[in-house]
């Protein structure tokens, strides 16, 4: 009978086992080993560079809310996306994406281009209310982000561990880094209460900002939008 | 067998969580209203969609192979398991692995990499549990009384080292303190990417196909009372499929900016899947030769041949799908939700339900309560799934032709909420499918409640025959 040589096989378990760990780790080590080593994948582009402290505290928000769930973070190569979202992803945005979120769902739309599209207080009304803005739309609201604390007491420790990873934060950014973030948190402040938004002490220091920092930082290190929108139009000619 | 009446249990009852939650979930999609807030907790389709893949993969159907195999190795070997205390370690661990799991991601504590949400004390929690799987299953293989190791076991083996491999390395991350459930990834960017879905698709791979197959090539035969169709087709298909697996994983980033090479490779290597793949359905399938007329009369062959089936479509609708050109239409679309799910119920659910009806007569030594409601469950769960995964289909397609639809000037014809209106119907269709397939499982549980009411725990289980694993083995 054919194939007699693989009674051996079936015969000896540590064999079997050795074989079918050989067979599983072929494709790994081919697909795995040298992306690790080619630059284009691994290096920022000019321009890029890592979270500030808000923005990261507000990418932790993004991901602890499973926004990644139901919107992707990656343009495709295509002339209907680029029309519909902006330049397509490119590796050396990413570098400093731990984890990436590339998402593998467009529930709604694609974020990897949405920093500056919007003025902050649309960003506001929308956590608070997405059908305010659009009556169609089926994202849950998030209006406790605007109710809760920013919790800051980790910052720190988080800068420390992704420069632990490679990211270049110089001394001063970590020494800082609360300091930073609430002063990068006072200018969305600001800009939210110049839309005419009344915002208290606790709406001012809540996770909200934070998500608003973040989603403004995406996809703008390459400087392709004209204009970022920080404030309504209507409010910037005064 | 205590262990494996456990496994049995939990699985459905992580089962029934586990849709329940997909339900909800789906409903929410059509719904927004039904995102709500209980006291602290957060239940919006963010925080539940984790939760609901969780429970399902690794609740309910690795619950199910743990059950399967613990039983199945023991009969194939004619040896008990090598360590009480690993089996019932195995058992206790991972159900608390998957009681914390379910509470830490309703808090949010996820590190967002898909079927991998869990941070990382769960992380580890899940390696103790997973090498205690294996060195029980080791030790029992090295105790064996039976020369020959079948096929079955060839594929828990597999799932047993690569589900390891996999788990670790894509889960090295580095926690910002080690008092806190928050940590970063050690890979950024589109690397970070490349391991997450060489992770993601072999998850499928080695956690809903091969133990899966295991369960089968043992069950199936069982259930039919003849060998299975061909030992040359396992010997075959077990070494290519196992090989060819691996290399798929980019096929969820194409047109990403992973390096094109690593794409071309995760889409030549999806289409040679086909072969692979479909050996393993022809072998059960033509199992069934000269016992088709049983199929009228025996639910768990209905189920059976039915989830067979779904495996021969849903691994030639996967390769479709990893071709560039199809890609660019179905990727980010419900096209994707309704592939994973044609597999995920047609072939995992239905394929261990099929299971544990064989199981859990014999667990307490008694007949199963009623048939008659096996056989319903079988139509209630195989409508549900056509009413699930047509309608997907149809919302993908519509989704990816409105994305690229463009009108004569070559400006977009439809704005992204256009395409959110238009696929609201098939949501809800979707959901109905789903609600069928959950009920089904509401009336498996009432049945198996009932059979273990009139069975007993306590009679001694009867030896397998002599020569099982050479009569399993002994076709072509």
């Amino acid at each position: 009978m054919a194939f007699e040589w693989h009674r051996k096989i079936e015969a000896r378990w540590v064999l079997l086992t050795t074989l079918t760990l050989l067979t599983v780790v072929v494709g790994g080590l081919v697909l795995l080993i040298p992306p690790y080593f080619l630059q284009g994948t691994v290096e920022p582009i000019e321009g890029v560079r890592p979270y500030s402290a808000l923005e990261l505290e507000g990418r932790d928000i993004y991901i602890r809310e499973g926004c990644n769930n139901c919107h992707s973070q990656q343009v495709r190569p295509f002339k209907t996306e680029t029309d519909r979202y902006g330049p397509y992803s490119m590796a050396g945005e990413s570098v400093y994406d731990r984890p990436f979120l590339f998402g593998s769902r467009r529930t709604g739309p694609d974020l990897a281009r949405i920093g500056g599209k919007y003025p902050d207080s649309w960003h506001w009304i929308h956590f608070r209310d997405p059908r305010q803005i659009e009556p169609r739309s089926n994202m849950p609201s998030f209006a406790f982000l605007e109710e809760t604390p920013l919790d800051t007491s980790l910052t720190r420790a988080k800068l420390e561990t992704l420069r632990g990873l490679g990211h270049p934060y110089g001394d001063a950014e970590i020494e800082n880094a609360t300091a930073n973030l609430q002063a990068q948190a006072a200018e969305h402040v600001a800009a939210l209460r110049k839309d005419g938004l009344a915002l208290g002490d606790t709406e001012a220091r809540s996770e909200a900002i934070a998500l608003i920092a973040y989603l403004q930082r995406l996809g703008t290190d390459i400087g392709w939008r004209q204009r970022p929108l920080r404030t309504a139009l209507v409010q910037e000619g005064r | 067998m205590a262990v494996v009446r456990g496994f049995a249990l939990s699985a459905l009852v992580w089962g029934i969580v586990g849709m329940s939650v997909g339900l909800v979930i789906a409903l929410q999609l059509a719904y927004p209203a039904l995102n709500f807030e209980l006291g602290p907790l957060h239940l919006h389709f963010g925080r539940l969609r984790p939760i609901h893949t969780n429970a399902v993969i690794f609740g309910f159907t690795l619950g199910v192979v743990f059950a399967g195999s613990y039983y199945g190795v023991q009969r194939l070997c004619r040896v008990r398991m090598w360590s009480d205390f690993l089996s019932r370690l195995n058992l206790w661990g991972w159900n608390a692995v998957i009681v914390a799991a379910a509470v830490s991601l309703l808090l949010g504590k996820t590190s967002s990499k898909e079927y991998a949400e869990l941070e990382w004390p769960l992380d580890i929690a899940i390696t103790v549990v997973w090498v205690a799987y294996a060195v029980n299953f080791f030790g029992t293989l090295a105790r064996r009384r039976e020369r020959g190791l079948y096929a079955a076991i060839w594929f828990w083996i597999a799932t047993i080292l690569t589900i390891a491999m996999l788990h670790i390395f894509n889960n090295l991350e580095v926690p910002v303190s080690w008092t806190v459930w928050k940590s970063y990834s050690l890979y950024a960017g589109v690397y970070d990417a490349n391991i997450q879905w060489w992770y993601g698709h072999n998850a499928v791979g080695f956690l809903l196909t091969t133990p899966i197959l295991g369960l089968m090539y043992y069950f199936l035969p069982k259930q039919v009372g003849r060998p299975i169709y061909s030992h040359r087709l396992s010997i075959l298909h077990f070494w290519s499929l196992i090989f060819l697996y691996i290399w798929a994983g980019p096929h969820h980033l194409i047109y990403s900016p992973l390096p094109d090479w690593a794409q071309s490779l995760g889409t030549a290597f999806s289409i040679m899947l086909i072969l692979p793949s479909w050996g393993g359905m022809l072998n059960g399938l033509l199992t069934l030769r000269g016992a088709w007329d049983r199929l009228r009369t025996d639910p768990l062959l209905k189920m059976f041949a039915v989830g067979l089936t779904f495996y021969g479509m849903s691994t030639f609708e996967g390769p479709m799908m990893a071709i560039k050109t199809v890609n660019s239409l179905s990727h980010f679309t419900n096209w994707t939700i309704g592939h994973v799910h044609s597999g995920a119920l047609g072939w995992v659910a239905l394929t261990s339900f099929a299971t544990l009806y064989y199981l859990v007569p014999r667990l307490w030594h008694t007949t199963l309560y009623s048939q008659r409601l096996a056989e319903v469950h079988f139509w209630v769960a195989t409508l549900g799934i056509v009413l699930y995964v047509t309608p997907m289909w149809i919302s993908g397609v519509t989704q990816g032709l409105m994305w690229r639809a463009v009108n004569p000037d070559g400006s977009l014809t439809y704005s992204f909420i256009e395409t959110v209106a238009a696929i609201r119907i098939y949501d809800l269709i979707r959901a109905s499918g789903g609600a069928l397939f959950l009920s089904g499982v509401l009336i498996m549980f009432y049945n198996v409640l009932r059979t273990v009411r009139q069975g007993t725990t306590e009679v001694p289980a009867p030896e397998a025959p002599p020569g099982a694993a050479v009569a399993l083995a002994g076709g072509r």
